[in-house]
């Protein structure tokens, strides 16, 4: 297991570098001089300059991939062109409440989107099955800034029970993460009824039934095992996806998180915060994913042996 | 049967009693009533078999027996399945509850099923597996139920058992997961063992061994076993009463040696007539087709015995195959370092001549497949040379050895995959005709409608798509199919071993039948020594990638010379109870890996003629020094 894991830490360094390039490369592919496009139509000439020494463009292209890539790993992507302030901070402040409003959704998410994939799954055909399908099919179905709006309407604006937008206490999550979590759940009641359905008839659930294996324990410990492989890889696509940040959710809520930080610096062209971001979420990714191989490890047995 | 309890009613009333089973299915053409009425009993510590073809409802009264059919779709939809249990009380098992069914299931009545690799769970481990129905049913701790597991898994004679307790189920290989299914299911020491077909997806020696095991463990424990199987040689083996079925029904119910000498039911006749047995041709020196019985309406039946099978012609062989060598590598780790070589085909060499069969036999992994297909050239080869009409193909442009392709031509095992779903069959005959530019227009129509009618088909089903067809008509098709550009050489890999044996009969039949049309030469790929025999004019054995002895048939079987050979053919079970020999001894021991380091091949040397055309193998070969 540990000679797995060391092994797949090192096949992560050559896609880190991968990334790295394609990232460094991006300000290169901009047309124009980039100097010039940050300092400003109307900069003079040492201002360019200046602008292009602050932004490490002197020099050969590699002198400058390794000047990127030494600050990169030192966690410093420079300077945010619009708030003039480092963009390791800019990040760090808005990468929590983006890291636990995910969380949040993806726990409840996935805890439910289980429940009603097996509920369904074990009712097949009959009306446990067709509810569970239908509030799966409008849980993807229902666009996220609509049940949003529809939620601070009902909940803000006419009960009053819970605010509007912000990040601060534990109501500020309420409804933001149960927005974000409602298109995993069902996506995860989805996935999990048909690999359920199929692991369901595996000649070893009927040999456990055989053994006098109670249905509960068929269900929960002889199938589920088995059905849950494909369903942790599709936990871990879910919560790489949700890391980046939900632009909508975090937009309709008010949410200080970095799918906003992400639309705000597209808008306003601040490319040493999107190198960073992208960066980010590269990284998460390619880490969410090793997770998501070593709890197959666990759940899956000839994985581990290969 | 000493430790039992002593029961309630009379000492010789009946384990289970069976009365009146009816069992449906819900389908969406109507309901299909899979058993209808059947009734039988199996006393303690007998053996019943019950014997019949697909769809005949065997499996489905064992699964009924169980009340595990309701998980697969089915219904009782009426009769009794008394039970008599440990404490001497007769239930209806029919119309139990979830829970008394739960205390019976594994614990009083236990089962084993056909597919060893599926049927055991790969996410827990071997122990935890057989551990589960010992603290299910016994309320044992958590160590009390891994030493019984332990003990258990000796008791069905595994080597190294204590290893093999934290092993997951891929480590093991079917015979083995066998083993643990037996261990498992006789954890608790069941009344009655139900085997649904334990034994038909392993090799011939791991077959004799488990069925072996099944025995002996029986005689220990004092069950039951209710043992379903299509095998009338492993019935032969096995039990102490028969069951026939047919369509659902019983046809015929008696003591073993009875039913063998003395079928009364022409059904049964039929059925056994077309059971191959090994050794009915010995002293014969030619193939000879099995004879046909027709089962006429209320009883009786014509039987049929074939000419023999004189079609070899010439002395140049059609095909020669020579030092032929196919190996695959085993690479691993993250720079996929090359750490073994599968020696699938290792210095293969043999020929055929017009009219001949050339029977390749041997156990899974031994290399008779990769010779076919290697010889098809689905497969590269890595040394050799397969000559056609004394003709390399290997040496042949791609041009050429295209247009060559058409006169070798392969029918696969699975009639089921083998065909293209979603093409009509007169399509799927046709292609081969297209591609090689063989026919155009209307002719390839009739074309198509001759070779339906040469393998017993109609032409009007040309229009049809496979799923509409039987597996024995599927194979037919595969066959004309094969035939459609004219082929000189026809390589049937195990072609007959999926299908029922009266189909099986009936397509070796016309596979001998077409060899004397058209003068075919056949490579019969098969496991089963006893089809081997009716079909072929010479026999290959091949064991770890090599032949070990290659001759005539009736010197091979008469006579055979290698040790791996005598192994294989102790292994068949004979479908005849008086032969039966339970005392034989029991083949120890698995078939031997083909993978070995690399750059470290098998020794190979030349075969010794020990007949007039019949070569063995002298020197040390895996097991056989």
């Amino acid at each position: 297991m540990l000679e797995y894991l060391v092994k797949r830490l090192l096949g992560i360094i050559p896609v880190i570098f991968a990334i790295s390039v394609v990232v460094f490369a991006f300000v290169h592919l901009l047309p124009g001089d980039p100097a010039r496009l940050v300092a400003g139509m109307d900069a003079s000439l040492e201002d360019v300059a200046a602008v292009r020494k602050s932004l490490g463009l002197e020099g050969p292209l590699w002198q400058q991939y390794l000047h990127f890539a030494c600050n990169a790993l030192t966690g410093d992507f420079g300077i945010s062109l619009k708030t003039r302030r480092p963009v390791i901070t800019e990040i760090g402040e808005r990468l929590m409440p983006t890291v636990w409003l995910t969380v949040f959704a993806m726990i409840w998410a996935t805890i439910f989107g289980l429940l009603i994939g097996v509920l369904s799954a074990v009712k097949r055909g009959r009306w446990q099955d067709y509810g569970g399908m239908i509030v799966a099919v409008s849980g993807i179905s229902f666009p996220s800034f609509w049940l949003g709006l529809l939620l601070i309407d009902l909940f803000s604006v006419r009960l009053g029970w819970l605010p509007t937008g912000g990040y601060g206490t534990w109501a500020h999550f309420v409804m933001p993460s149960f927005t974000l979590g409602l298109g995993v759940a069902a996506v995860m009641a989805r996935f999990t009824r048909s690999a359920f359905v199929e692991i369901a008839r595996e000649d070893y659930v009927r040999t456990a039934r055989a053994k006098g294996v109670p249905e509960k324990f068929v269900i929960w410990k002889h199938t589920l095992r088995n059905a849950l492989v494909p369903v942790i890889t599709m936990t871990g696509l879910q919560f790489g996806f949700l890391l980046g940040g939900s632009i909508v959710v975090e937009t309709v809520f008010s949410w200080p998180g970095l799918g906003r930080l992400l639309v705000d610096s597209v808008s306003y062209r601040d490319y040493p915060v999107i190198q960073a971001e992208i960066l980010l979420f590269s990284i998460e990714f390619i880490l969410i994913n090793l997770m998501v191989d070593v709890l197959y490890a666990f759940a899956n047995p000839e994985i581990r042996y290969k | 049967m000493t430790a039992a309890p002593v029961p309630v009613a009379a000492p010789q009333s009946p384990l289970v009693r069976v009365d009146g089973l009816n069992v449906e299915f819900a389908t969406e053409g109507g309901v299909f009533r899979a058993v209808q009425d059947l009734s039988f009993h199996i006393d303690p510590g007998e053996t019943l078999a019950v014997v019949g073809e697909s769809g005949s409802g065997k499996s489905v009264t064992s699964l009924a027996l169980m009340r595990l059919i309701e998980f697969g779709g089915g219904r009782i939809a009426g009769g009794k399945l008394e039970f008599r249990g440990r404490d001497g009380v007769v239930r209806d098992l029919a119309s139990a509850d979830a829970q008394t069914m739960n205390r019976v299931r594994g614990n009083e009545i236990a089962m084993i099923f056909q597919e060893p690799m599926t049927s055991l769970n790969p996410v827990f481990t071997i122990g935890d597996q057989i551990a589960e129905a010992v603290r299910l049913h016994q309320g044992a701790s958590r160590a009390e139920a891994r030493a019984e597991a332990l003990a258990m898994l000796e008791k069905v004679r595994i080597p190294g058992a204590k290893g093999l307790l934290d092993r997951h189920p891929h480590q093991l290989s079917g015979g083995m997961r066998q083993r643990v299914m037996i261990a498992m299911a006789l954890a608790c020491r069941p009344k009655l063992l139900v085997a649904d077909e334990p034994t038909t997806a392993l090799d011939v020696t791991i077959q004799a061994q488990i069925l072996r095991l099944i025995r002996i463990l029986q005689d220990e424990m004092g069950m039951a076993v209710l043992f379903i199987t299509h095998d009338m040689g492993v019935v032969a083996e096995v039990a102490d009463r028969v069951l026939v079925m047919n369509k659902g029904r019983k046809v015929e119910e008696g003591v073993a040696e009875e039913i063998f000498a003395r079928p009364q039911h022409a059904y049964t006749r039929a059925l056994l007539a077309a059971v191959p047995r090994l050794g009915a041709l010995a002293g014969e020196p030619l193939p000879r087709r099995f004879p046909l019985v027709e089962i006429k309406e209320g009883g009786g039946g014509a039987f049929t015995e074939a000419p023999p099978q004189d079609t070899v012609t010439g002395s140049a062989p059609v095909l020669e195959v020579k030092n032929l060598v196919t190996r695959f590598d085993v690479r691993r780790g993250i720079f996929g370092r090359l750490s073994g070589r599968v020696h699938a085909v290792e210095q293969v060499s043999f020929s055929v001549k017009a009219g001949e069969t050339l029977a390749l036999v041997g156990e899974s992994g031994c290399g008779k497949s990769t010779t076919g297909r290697t010889i098809m050239q689905l497969q590269a080869a890595d040394s050799g040379q397969i000559l056609f009409h004394g003709r390399d193909l290997l040496a042949m442009g791609a041009q050429e050895r295209r247009s060559m392709r058409q006169k070798i031509q392969y029918v696969f095992q699975d009639p089921f995959a083998s065909l293209d779903p979603r093409l009509t069959v007169g399509f799927s005959i046709a292609e081969p005709l297209t591609t090689h530019n063989l026919a155009t227009g209307k002719a390839v129509e009739e074309r198509v409608a001759e070779l339906l009618r040469d393998v017993g088909l109609s032409p009007d089903h040309a229009r049809r798509y496979p799923h509409e067809f039987s597996g024995g008509q599927r194979q037919r098709i595969c066959i004309a199919r094969a035939l459609a550009s004219e082929p000189e050489v026809l390589i049937a890999d195990e072609a007959v071993a999926a299908l029922d044996v009266s189909i099986q009969a009936q397509i070796v039949n016309l596979l001998m039948e077409l060899q004397e049309k058209r003068r075919l030469s056949y490579i019969f790929i098969s496991h089963d020594m006893a089809v081997v025999e009716r079909v072929s004019h010479r026999v290959a054995v091949m064991y770890l990638g090599q032949i070990v002895e290659i001759g005539p048939r009736q010197a091979v079987f008469d006579h055979p010379a290698h040790p791996y050979t005598r192994r294989l053919m102790a292994a068949v079970p004979i479908a005849d109870p008086a032969r039966r020999d339970r005392e034989r001894p029991l083949l120890e021991g698995e078939i031997p890996s083909a993978i070995r380091a690399p750059n470290d091949p098998p020794e190979v040397r030349a075969l010794v003629e020990v007949g007039e055309g019949h070569f063995v193998a002298r020197y040390s070969i895996g097991d056989f020094r």
